[in-house]
């Protein structure tokens, strides 16, 4: 059984076909790698699993995605409730104009918890979790926009897990951070790993080798091939593979 | 022509449009400085703690603006409250859940123009509205649905702006945390917008405060000896006291409407300057 899945998976921005058939299936405790050129579908795809595709106006979808085996599209599913249960990153870090307490708080607020020790408690960990704790625990009132880049990314992460999700979505996670800010959030991936399910946008190669257990590669809206990380990028069965891994376009 | 002589001519040019652009800015300034002199120097003789708390007289001496001020507090006490919920609650929509189409635009444009249509345009319909047909006379309720009217476009096109400069990657984190629409607006998008809306309120109760031809119309153009006590009652207000006291004869009045104008443009001013302080303060705390 797969932790995620997506069956012959198409969408249509208006009239533009932008997934053509997408079948894959994501284990559950790993981290999943996306690459491929821009435009070609990978954050869209990503999108699809936590119906964040359904704000945009003329999103036409056809196909199924599940989450432990149950169609996320169903009428009977409340969409509210999905997303609390996959959380996501974004690729500009985009912490609320609130204290850094508020920031990781929201998720609980939003559900009309109110009991300040449970708060507390759920900041605290999910602080600890995201490795930010530590520069932050004497400064949780003040407001997360003096944070750096790389901890507003860190604290982003730190919002999306005090929900308790089973997946993290992160579109190309790190893209706007330095260096050292970066190694710290993938090294954050690989910790966060044994609790979550990660699946990963990102344009890095390395950082997809260096993170990642499996790697699927997109090109003009379709699964090219998607396989265990060190064979992909090792021993690529497609050429398309081959020439994007090695830098030949993209 | 050689080109030397065709490059100094434009620089020729370019300085004579300077100059033009100096000569021209220093018109402006230098008409409100005469004026601000010529009022002061009349008025501020008067202005002193019986001039705030005398009612009107015949004798312009022991006249005051009390009843003035009273009619302006109270007047723009109920326009707010009237205004404000609809205004923003108005904007919110339009901004947020508002579809984007084509009677969107429509919609939008009119409101725009609401905003320039002569004052004196909102008197008359208050007049019809609220005095004769609602039977509210020359109320001080009547003249505040007037003036919610009146500024109701401004504080829908203020909200919207503020709502508008909150980037969508904060409505994006809220929604994909599974916050609902209302959730996402009321608890990340409103307070994050809440300073330009502030903003906007104050600049449209700064011209609420000016206000002088609708009220006209819809009958505050009265000699009113006392404090008006309930929203029932009729009033006066500070721009029309001042109006009020520019058509006698006698040099003393008008002394007491250069006073009345003091007050007048002191208020304004600080309202403006809370506006711009408060909106100063919003966008160095939203920029992300």
């Amino acid at each position: 059984m797969f932790k995620l899945e997506s069956q012959d998976l198409h969408l249509y921005y208006g009239p533009k076909h932008a997934l053509k058939g997408i079948s894959m299936g994501i284990d559950t405790h790993t981290v999943t790698a996306f690459i491929g050129p821009s435009g070609c579908g990978k954050s869209t795809f990503l999108r699809c699993f936590n119906r964040m595709n359904d704000l945009i106006p003329n999103v036409k979808m056809e196909g199924k995605v599940l989450l432990d085996d149950a169609d996320i599209y169903d009428d009977d599913i409340d969409v509210y409730e999905h997303r609390k249960r996959i959380g996501m990153v974004f690729q500009k870090a985009n912490p609320f104009p609130k204290s850094i307490y508020e920031n990781v708080a929201y998720g609980l607020r939003i559900v009309g918890e109110k009991s300040r020790p449970f708060i507390d408690e759920a900041v605290e960990t999910a602080l600890i979790q995201a490795a930010l704790w530590d520069e932050v625990k004497d400064t949780l009132k003040k407001s997360a926009l003096a944070l750096s880049g790389g901890q507003q990314q860190r604290l982003c992460i730190a919002r999306a897990i005090a929900v308790k999700p089973s997946v993290l979505l992160m579109d190309e996670p790190a893209s706007s951070l330095d260096p050292l800010s970066t190694t710290k959030i993938e090294d954050l991936i690989y910790t966060l790993k044994k609790d979550y399910t990660i699946v990963i946008v990102t344009h890095n190669m390395q950082q997809a080798a260096r993170v990642s257990d499996k790697t699927a590669f997109f090109y003009l809206g379709e699964l090219v091939e998607y396989d265990n990380t060190d064979k992909l990028f090792t021993n690529p069965t497609k050429e398309a593979t081959q020439n994007y891994i090695s830098g030949r376009f993209g | 022509m050689s080109k030397r002589s065709k490059k100094n001519h434009a620089k020729t040019r370019d300085q004579v449009f300077k100059y033009f652009a100096i000569l021209c800015t220093g018109f402006g300034l230098l008409a409100l400085g005469i004026l601000l002199v010529d009022i002061i120097s009349k008025g501020i003789g008067r202005i002193n703690w019986s001039f705030f708390s005398s009612l009107p007289s015949r004798h312009f001496n022991e006249s005051g603006i009390y009843t003035a001020l009273i009619g302006t507090a109270s007047l723009l006490f109920f326009t707010i409250i009237i205004a404000l919920p609809i205004g923003i609650g108005s904007g919110i929509y339009l901004q947020e859940y508002g579809a984007r189409n084509r009677f969107a635009r429509f919609v939008e444009i009119n409101i725009a123009n609401l905003a320039g249509v002569p004052s004196v345009i909102y008197g008359i319909l208050g007049l019809q509205f609220f005095v004769r047909m609602a039977g509210l006379g020359s109320s001080i309720l009547a003249g505040a649905l007037t003036l919610a009217l009146l500024i109701m476009p401004i504080v829908i096109v203020a909200t919207r702006e503020a709502l508008k400069a909150v980037p969508n990657s904060l409505r994006d984190a809220s929604l994909g945390m599974g916050a609902t629409k209302w959730q996402t607006t009321r608890r990340v998008v409103l307070p994050a917008a809440w300073g330009g809306i502030l903003t906007g309120i104050i600049l449209s109760i700064s011209r609420a405060i000016g206000e002088t031809a609708p009220l006209i119309v819809v009958g505050a153009l009265v000699y009113v000896p006392f404090v008006p006590e309930g929203p029932l009652d009729q009033y006066t207000t500070l721009p029309i006291q001042i109006f009020n006291w520019t058509s006698r004869p006698q040099q003393g009045f008008m002394n007491n409407a250069a006073a009345g104008i003091i007050v007048l443009l002191a208020f304004t001013f600080l309202l403006n300057g809370i506006a711009i302080y408060l909106r100063n303060r919003w966008y160095n705390k939203i920029k992300l």
